[in-house]
């Protein structure tokens, strides 16, 4: 990609076009939702970002968070599989077509329960996408049921306690050789987009668990999933900045341990400034022990997890042809008359 | 134009012959699993095939590593048939678990070639004995005990051979092909043919009617499984996207195709694949992503058995009411549930037809024999990407892991047709276009594929009910609109399958059906209905689902119309009954068989003139 330092017209961005262009339709879900909030971010760092939404591939499978594809990219490809099966779906579109930029948008019933197999087996792939999980703890779909990451003691608004403990995805990402981990919240925005962004110049699965709380069955006093629990709980592990590779990086000057400066493939940054907390995000080990404390303490810690940008992901490491493979024309794919002949003749 | 059965066959009706049995009987060898004896079989199998010999032959196995018994059958027939043969005429024993078992179930009059050890020739006085010490002479061959029992076949191919009289030219150059460069391998079989060809020659007299004698039937010929012919098939369809979850039988399909994928699709400039496979979690995973692929413009495929056609069921559905093109290999093998997993069958013809919840149909297509299996990988990407849903081939154990004779393979003269697919280009000329929208009237819409550069171009494929314009609808007159368009595409189907092959018979009152693997037992039936009851059959071979009108016409034609199938409730006759009106459908009678092993032409033969004469 080359960088331009050339002035644009204003509310347009380096593709030339208005951020309407990335939005979709209007969302059906509860008034409130945070899945609405995370589909606004979604729609803000794609426009920022300059992403062509004809290069777009919106992934889903079934649930609230798997409608959201919808309410954004309006002009991008879209696909709304079964229940707990958005995986599969994205690694056969990344296959055919390694030029798409795949996002995947599911939910926490979608993938740690039905759907777990399928997720851990992307994650060891390291398939060559976006994977959001909208995390409320509950089924909204099916009126509010737990999902596997409600979390332990936690109440449905009818007073039934879930006594099982919650399944923690980030940690499980890391495990399985997920190379861009980050948990956020859908009600911070400014962190919100930064991972996002961070995710869409990342090779190979990028991983954003968002608590997103959910208004009409989780979001009472007795929730662990709740605007107002998260708000009062939510503890940054940085104050993150993004910047992408077609704008200037600007040098700055930091007191040693204060900033660290990761740099993407494709020529981006990510800039995390130490918040109380010392944390290294490069480091796996680090990453899994706190996940792993924070769990004990029932703290919500939220920022980049884990981030290794120089992963091979899966199409790299499948040694496909550059071109995509759905668009290869008949010499490419079918071999020609001598080779079945020479086929034939090692069978007579 | 019908011909009778009688010019067809005329001067070739069977006589009981006494003193010699040439080019028609069949032997089987009664090994333990893991012991080695594939190589054996397939060298025997091979010499009779180059002495221009039909031949076919069939690994009857358990489902089981090493230790548990085996039975590979080798039939010789200077007609030509290819289905098997009921009788045994000569038993290799070489397993004591099963010996006194495999003798008790011979015919009177058949030979039997055994490890002098097992000493057989007391069980009954009614069969023609060979006791061979084969052990003893694989020892003078190798000390090493693990490689005599190997070398230990290879001894009762040279004893077989001069028993039958197979030209061992024949057997010394199958043992070559078999071990290809392998020097030291091809010596040390050949030494051991030899001593089991001399010990014969030396010590025993033959007394059985049996004999091979060289014919020209077989130049040019190949000898191929299915699995493999379905991998090549698949290969110049120009497939892409593979992805598949083992299961047996259907495993050396894609094992088999990875093999060629990598000798002959690697892109010579750059060293880079010009396909993706990849072994997925489960059968579920498996078809998610062929249909992944499939919606993103790739030829995708998977590969399975009963159980995995069990878990693809959800994602069938998905691709038959969003419209996501893919191909799946079924190569079935008994059920329900576990069932018999290195056993044949035909037992999911229903299941593949309409298999998802809600209204489904499928198409379903079933290859007979080796140049089919070829042949209909490759229509069955093209009808894939044309008709834009999952397309089925059906085929079995039998077909897929069994050796046939068959022709080369017919390199494909139709180019690869990608189906209704618009560009960029045609987006802009058109204004956008609905991605249901049935504007041919065939049932068939247009579709685009992601990442077309158009900003009209992308929709939102949805498992979820939808309008012509991709978009969430409940709307009752949508929803039907759908469904009923989708059966429109069904019926378009009908004349885009490959069309059933029909054998007419001037006169004929009876008529057959069949399909699949169970056509090669299905000349020699019509032969022996003909030659040994005088019934006079004419047949009729469907080759896809939905099927097409010509089985009405071939059900009128005919007082009684026979379907013949692998499996207990005759699914593919009920198929047929729903095409058919009142009358007709009461014209069809079942003959099915389920017992696990290939059906054979005697079985059918019989099941027909029972239900003739009741």
């Amino acid at each position: 990609m080359s960088s331009t330092t050339a002035p644009r017209p204003k509310n347009l961005n380096r593709l030339g076009l208005p951020m309407a262009d990335y939005k979709g339709a209007p969302s059906t879900l509860c008034s409130g939702c945070g899945h609405d909030a995370v589909t606004s971010q979604v729609i803000k760092a794609f426009y920022e970002m300059g992403v062509d939404p004809s290069q777009v591939a919106k992934m889903s499978g079934i649930g609230c968070s798997s409608k959201s594809p919808a309410y954004f990219l309006g002009t991008a490809f879209g696909f709304n599989g079964v229940h707990g099966r958005m995986p599969s779906t994205a690694t056969g579109a990344v296959l055919a077509n390694r030029q798409l930029l795949c996002i995947g948008v599911s939910g926490d019933g979608d993938t740690v329960a039905i759907g777990l197999g399928q997720f851990c087996h992307l994650l060891r792939r390291n398939i060559p996408m976006i994977y959001v999980i909208e995390n409320n703890g509950v089924y909204g779909l099916t009126k509010g049921q737990f999902s596997p990451t409600a979390d332990l003691g936690t109440q449905q608004k009818s007073g039934i306690v879930n006594d099982l403990p919650a399944m923690d995805v980030c940690s499980l990402a890391i495990e399985l050789g997920c190379n861009y981990v980050a948990r956020s919240f859908a009600g911070d925005p400014k962190q919100l987009v930064a991972l996002l962004k961070g995710a869409i110049s990342h090779k190979g699965t990028a991983l954003l668990d968002v608590i997103s709380p959910c208004v009409t069955f989780n979001n009472h006093d007795a929730s662990m999933k709740s605007y107002k629990w998260a708000k009062e709980h939510e503890e940054l592990l940085h104050q993150i900045d993004f910047i992408p590779h077609f704008e200037p990086l600007q040098t700055v000057d930091y007191a040693e341990g204060q900033l660290i400066e990761v740099e993407m493939r494709d020529g981006s940054h990510l800039r995390l400034h130490k918040t109380d907390r010392t944390f290294n995000p490069t480091d796996k080990q680090a990453a899994l022990r706190l996940l792993h404390e924070s769990r004990e303490s029932n703290e919500f810690l939220t920022g980049l997890l884990y981030v290794n940008p120089q992963s091979k992901d899966f199409v790299e490491l499948l040694n496909l042809v550059d071109e995509p493979l759905a668009q290869l024309p008949q010499e490419k794919l079918r071999p020609k008359p001598e080779v079945l002949e020479q086929v034939m003749r090692e069978y007579m | 134009m019908g011909i009778s059965i009688s010019e067809q066959w005329a001067g070739d009706l069977p006589v009981q012959p006494q003193s010699e049995v040439v080019n028609d009987f069949s032997i089987q060898v009664a090994t333990v699993n893991g012991s080695g004896s594939q190589s054996s079989n397939n060298i025997l199998m091979r010499s009779i095939f180059q002495m221009g010999i039909p031949v076919s032959g069939k690994n009857l196995f358990p489902s089981n590593i090493a230790g548990l018994p085996t039975w590979f059958t080798i039939r010789a027939s200077k007609h030509g048939y290819v289905g098997r043969k009921k009788e045994i005429d000569i038993l290799v024993a070489m397993n004591p678990e099963t010996a006194h078992e495999d003798v008790a179930s011979l015919e009177p009059g058949r030979a039997v070639i055994y490890e002098e050890k097992l000493k057989l020739s007391d069980l009954r006085d009614d069969l023609i004995y060979y006791p061979i010490p084969f052990n003893e002479l694989a020892g003078q061959v190798v000390q090493d005990l693990r490689l005599r029992k190997l070398v230990a076949n290879m001894v009762y191919v040279g004893s077989v051979a001069a028993l039958l009289d197979i030209d061992m030219a024949q057997v010394e150059s199958a043992i070559a092909k078999w071990f290809k460069a392998k020097q030291k391998a091809i010596d040390l079989n050949i030494k051991a043919a030899r001593l089991g060809e001399a010990y014969v020659r030396e010590k025993i007299t033959k007394r059985d009617p049996f004999r091979l004698k060289a014919m020209n039937l077989t130049a040019g010929k190949i000898i191929i499984d299915g699995n493999s012919a379905c991998a090549l098939g698949s290969m110049f369809a120009g497939v892409t996207v593979v992805t598949w979850y083992p299961i047996t039988p259907s495993s050396s399909l894609c094992e088999t195709l990875m093999d060629y994928m990598k000798r002959f699709r690697i892109d010579p400039e750059t060293g880079k694949a010009t396909y993706a496979i990849v072994q997925a979690e489960d059968e579920l995973a498996a078809l998610g992503m062929a249909l992944g692929a499939g919606w993103a413009g790739a030829r995708s495929m998977t590969s399975t058995s009963g159980p995995g056609i069990s878990l693809m069921a959800e994602f069938s559905g998905l691709g038959y009411f969003a419209e996501v093109p893919g191909v799946i290999f079924d190569v079935q093998r008994i059920g329900p549930s576990t069932g018999l997993p290195t056993r044949t069958a035909q037992g999911d013809i229903t299941s593949l037809y309409y298999l998802s919840h809600g209204d489904t149909k499928h198409v379903v297509l079933f290859p007979c024999n080796m140049e089919e299996c070829f042949d209909f990988s490759i229509q069955a990407f093209d009808l894939a990407e044309r008709l834009q849903q999952p397309i089925f081939v059906a085929t079995d154990l039998d077909l897929g892991m069994n050796n046939w004779m068959a022709e080369p393979f017919t390199y494909p003269e139709k180019p690869i047709d990608r189906g209704k697919v618009l560009s960029a280009e045609e987006v802009e000329r058109l204004h956008g276009f609905a991605r249901y929208r049935d504007v041919d009237g065939d049932g068939i819409p247009y579709r685009t594929l992601p990442g077309t550069h158009h900003a009209l171009a992308a929709y939102f494929t949805r498992g979820s009910g939808h309008n012509d314009q991709a978009k969430y609808s409940e709307r009752p007159e949508d929803y039907e609109g759908l469904m009923d368009r989708l059966n429109k595409k069904h019926e378009t189907a009908r004349n885009y399958v490959p069309q059933p092959v029909v054998h007419h018979v001037d006169g004929a009152g009876v008529g057959i059906i069949a399909f699949g693997s169970t056509d090669s037992a299905m000349e020699e039936c019509r032969h022996q209905l003909f030659s040994e009851y005088g019934i006079e059959a004419a047949y009729f071979r469907i080759r896809a689902l939905p099927l097409t009108h010509h089985l009405r016409d071939f059900v009128h034609a005919h007082k009684r119309v026979y379907v013949v199938e692998q499996n207990r409730d005759g699914q593919m006759a009920d198929l047929i009954r729903l095409e058919l009106d009142g009358a007709e459908s009461g014209k069809i009678r079942k003959v099915v068989h389920y017992k696990g092993i290939p059906i054979d032409a005697r079985f059918v033969t019989g099941k027909i003139v029972e239900m003739e004469e009741a």
